[in-house]
C-alpha cells in the first residue's frame, strides 16, 4: 500500500505537471538564491582573512602627510629620505625596515613589453611583505647599498616578458636601465581589493630613485613589529623619532601618518562582513519571496485539491491514505526543489567565486538552512491544506467551491 | 431472514441551529432490500440528495437510526465508513466527479487501488467495467476528450468496478440530454435487471424515474409517497 501511495503522488505529479513545475520552482529559487548569495560572501570573506593572516606580524607603513588627508594635501609635509630609513633601523621595537619609492614604468625584453609597477625598496621589503624567492636570489646588502641594476620580478611580469621560461639571468629594459633579472617571486595571487599582487618589479632603491626618479625621496616607509612588542608600542616610538627628526615643537600635528595593516586590513574584514550580511538578507528576501510562491500555488489548487479529495473519500479511500498521498507528494517536490536548487545555488556560486577570484566555500549550514526552509513550507502548505479538506465528510469535500 | 440492505429509522438532518435551522430531513423512514432498484423523486430541497449522501455515508445523519446490512452505520468512525463505502457501495453523481486529466481506465482503477489490488488485477477488472458500459476502445481518454454522456459511463464503470451491493446514483441523467438519459437509464436498469445490483437513484425527471422499479417521494425532508411500478420495459 505504501508503494501504492507513493505511485499515487507521483502520477499525481506527472499529471499536474505545471503545478509541480510551479512549487518546485519556488524551491529552487529560494534555495539557490541564499545558497549562491552567501558563498560568495562566505568565500570573499574567507579571502579577506587570509590576507590578514598572511600579513603575519603587524607590518607598519609610515608617509609623510597627516593621517586622513585628502589628495595633494601632503605635498606641505617633506618626504622621507634615506638618513630616516636608517634611524628607524636602530628603534630595537621595529624588526625590519624598508623604504619604498614606485614608479610606473614598461618593461621590455626582447620583443615582449609589460606596464608595471617598479619599487625601489631593499631586500627587508621582502621580509616584510611575506615574499619569497622562487628562483634565484634577493638582493644583496652591496646591490641595495650601491644601486645596482639588478631587479626581482613578479610571476605576472615573467610570464609576460619570458613566458614559462626561467628569466633569471635575462637582463630586461626599464627605460634606459639593462637590468639583470636574479630573482623570481612565489606568486600570491589577487589581493584584498582583486588587485594583481603579482604585477610587480623590484630594484634596489638607490637605482630607482637615482635612474628613474632623479630624486632623493623615499614615498614611504615599510616596518614590522620586533616580536613580543605591540604595535602601539612600535607606533609610539616612531612618532617620537619622527617629530624629533623632523623638528616638529610640542602641541604641533604630526606631519606624517603611521598606519598599522593589519588593523586596515580587519577594517576590511569588518565591511566585508557588513557585505555578507547584505547578501544574506537578500537572499532571506529571495527565500520569502520563493517560500510564497509555493504558498500560492498551493493554496490556489486547494479547490481542486479538495474536489479530489473528496472523490477519493468518496470511492472508499481513508483519510490517512489520503494524506500520506499529499504528503509524499509534497516531499518528492520539495527534495526535486531542493537538490535542483542547491546544485544551481553551488554552480552561480562557483562561476562567481572564478570571476571575483575568490575561494568558493560553501557552507553546510546555509544548505541546510535553506533547504530546510523551502521544504517545509512546500509540505506545511502541500499538506495542511489537505489535511483539512481530509477531515471534512465526504460530501463537503466533493462540493467545495 | 437476513436483514435489509438498507434500513432508515426516525432519520434526521439539520443545518445551523437557532432561528436559522433547516431541517433537510425530518424523520424519514426508508427500507430498501437487496436486488431492489429504488428511484427517489421531490422538488428541489425536499431531502432527496441529503437522504442519498446519508445512505452513501457521505454525510452524517443528526438524528435516528441508520443500519447498512444490519449494521448501525452511527456507531462506525470516519476510517469504518470508508471501508463500507470502499467494499459496499459504489456511486455515480449528476457531475461525474472524475479526476481531471486521468484516463478512463485510471478513474476505473481508482476504487481497485484503495481496495488493494494489484495492478495487473485491476487493469483487467477496470477494462472489464469499461466493457460492461459500453466504453471499450476510449480506456486512454481523458474526461475532456470525452463527452458527457460517456463521462458518465466512466462513472457507472467505476461504481461497477468495485464489485458493489448498491450503486447510489445522483441525478446521473441530470447533465444529459434526452438521448443520452436513456442510454443511461437502459443501462442502470440492465445491471439492476441480469446482474441484481441493487440501484438507488435520486432524480427529478419521471421519465427517468420510470425505469425504477420503486417510486419513493420527498417533501419538506419526510417520504410522501413509497410504490412499486409497473417497470418499464426497454
Amino acid at each position: 500500500m505504501l508503494w501504492e501511495t507513493v505511485r499515487l503522488a507521483l502520477t499525481a505529479i506527472t499529471r499536474n505537471a505545471l503545478r509541480s513545475f510551479l512549487t518546485v520552482l519556488g524551491v529552487v529559487i529560494g534555495v539557490a538564491a541564499v545558497i549562491a548569495m552567501v558563498t560568495v560572501g562566505q568565500g570573499s570573506s574567507e579571502q579577506v582573512s587570509a590576507n590578514v593572516e598572511s600579513l603575519g606580524t603587524s607590518v607598519l607603513v609610515l608617509r609623510p602627510g597627516a593621517q586622513m588627508m585628502g589628495p595633494g594635501a601632503r605635498d606641505n609635509a617633506p618626504s622621507f629620505k634615506l638618513a630616516d630609513v636608517e634611524a628607524l633601523q636602530d628603534l630595537t621595537s621595529l624588526s625590519a625596515v624598508a623604504p619604498t619609492v614606485s614608479s610606473s614604468e614598461t618593461a621590455v625584453y626582447g620583443n615582449s613589453n609589460r606596464s608595471t609597477t617598479i619599487t625601489g625598496t631593499t631586500s627587508a621589503y621582502l621580509e616584510i611583505g611575506g615574499w619569497e624567492i622562487a628562483r634565484g636570489r634577493s638582493f644583496s646588502t652591496a646591490e641595495d647599498r650601491s644601486g645596482a641594476n639588478v631587479c626581482i620580478i613578479g610571476e605576472t611580469v615573467r610570464t609576460a616578458l619570458f613566458g614559462s621560461t626561467d628569466p633569471t639571468g635575462e637582463k630586461i629594459r626599464i627605460k634606459s636601465i639593462s637590468c639583470e633579472v636574479i630573482g623570481l617571486l612565489v606568486a600570491k595571487g589577487a589581493g584584498s581589493f582583486g588587485q594583481d599582487q603579482d604585477d610587480l618589479v623590484i630594484m634596489p632603491v638607490r637605482t630607482v630613485q637615482r635612474r628613474l626618479l632623479g630624486s632623493q625621496d623615499v614615498s614611504s616607509i615599510s616596518m614590522t613589529v620586533a616580536s613580543g612588542v605591540s604595535s602601539e608600542r612600535a607606533i609610539s616610538d616612531i612618532k617620537t623619532l619622527m617629530r624629533d627628526r623632523r623638528r616638529i615643537a610640542i602641541g604641533e600635528e604630526d606631519d606624517f601618518s603611521v598606519n598599522d595593516m593589519k588593523e586596515l586590513a580587519s577594517m576590511l574584514n569588518s565591511v566585508n562582513s557588513v557585505l555578507t550580511g547584505l547578501l544574506s538578507s537578500v537572499a532571506a528576501v529571495s527565500l520569502l519571496v520563493g517560500g510564497i510562491g509555493i504558498m500560492n500555488i498551493m493554496l490556489v489548487s486547494v479547490t481542486e485539491r479538495t474536489r479530489e479529495i473528496g472523490i477519493r473519500l468518496s470511492v472508499g479511500a481513508q483519510a490517512s491514505q489520503v494524506l500520506m498521498q499529499f504528503l509524499v507528494e509534497a516531499v518528492v517536490l520539495s527534495l526535486l526543489g531542493g537538490v535542483i536548487g542547491i546544485l544551481a545555488g553551488l554552480g552561480l556560486a562557483y562561476v562567481a567565486a572564478q570571476i571575483m577570484a575568490i575561494p568558493f566555500s560553501p557552507s553546510l549550514d546555509v544548505i541546510a538552512l535553506a533547504f530546510g526552509f523551502s521544504a517545509v513550507v512546500g509540505m506545511v502548505f502541500g499538506y495542511f491544506p489537505a489535511r483539512a479538506a481530509a477531515r471534512l465528510d465526504p460530501i463537503e469535500a466533493l462540493h467545495y467551491q | 431472514m437476513s436483514p435489509p440492505l438498507i434500513e432508515l429509522e426516525g432519520i434526521t438532518r439539520t443545518y445551523g441551529s437557532g432561528e436559522a435551522l433547516v431541517r433537510a430531513l425530518d424523520g424519514v423512514d426508508l427500507t430498501v432490500e437487496k436486488g431492489e432498484f429504488v428511484a427517489i423523486m421531490g422538488p428541489s430541497g425536499s431531502g432527496k440528495s441529503t437522504a442519498m449522501n446519508i445512505i452513501g455515508c457521505l454525510d452524517r445523519p443528526s438524528g435516528g437510526h441508520y443500519r447498512f446490512n444490519g449494521v448501525e452505520v452511527a456507531t462506525l468512525d470516519q476510517d469504518q465508513r470508508a471501508l463500507l463505502r470502499r467494499n459496499y457501495l459504489g456511486f455515480v453523481f449528476q457531475g461525474y466527479n472524475l479526476l481531471p486529466r486521468t484516463t478512463a481506465i485510471e478513474n476505473v482503477e481508482l476504487p481497485l487501488i484503495y481496495k488493494g489490488q494489484r495492478k495487473a488485477e485491476r487493469l483487467v477488472r477496470a477494462r472489464e467495467a469499461l466493457q460492461r458500459v459500453g466504453l471499450e476502445g476510449r480506456e486512454h481518454h481523458t474526461p475532456s476528450q470525452l463527452s458527457g454522456g460517456q463521462q458518465q459511463r466512466v462513472a457507472i464503470a467505476r461504481a461497477l468496478a468495485g464489485e458493489p451491493m448498491v450503486m447510489l446514483a445522483d441525478e446521473p441523467t441530470g447533465n444529459l440530454d434526452t438521448k443520452r438519459s436513456v442510454e443511461i437509464m437502459e443501462l442502470m436498469q440492465k445491471l439492476n435487471r441480469e446482474a441484481g445490483l441493487t440501484i438507488v437513484m435520486v432524480t427529478h425527471e419521471e421519465d427517468m424515474a420510470a425505469y425504477a422499479s420503486r417510486l419513493v417521494v420527498f417533501t419538506d425532508g419526510k417520504v410522501v409517497r413509497d410504490e412499486l411500478m409497473q417497470e418499464r420495459a426497454s
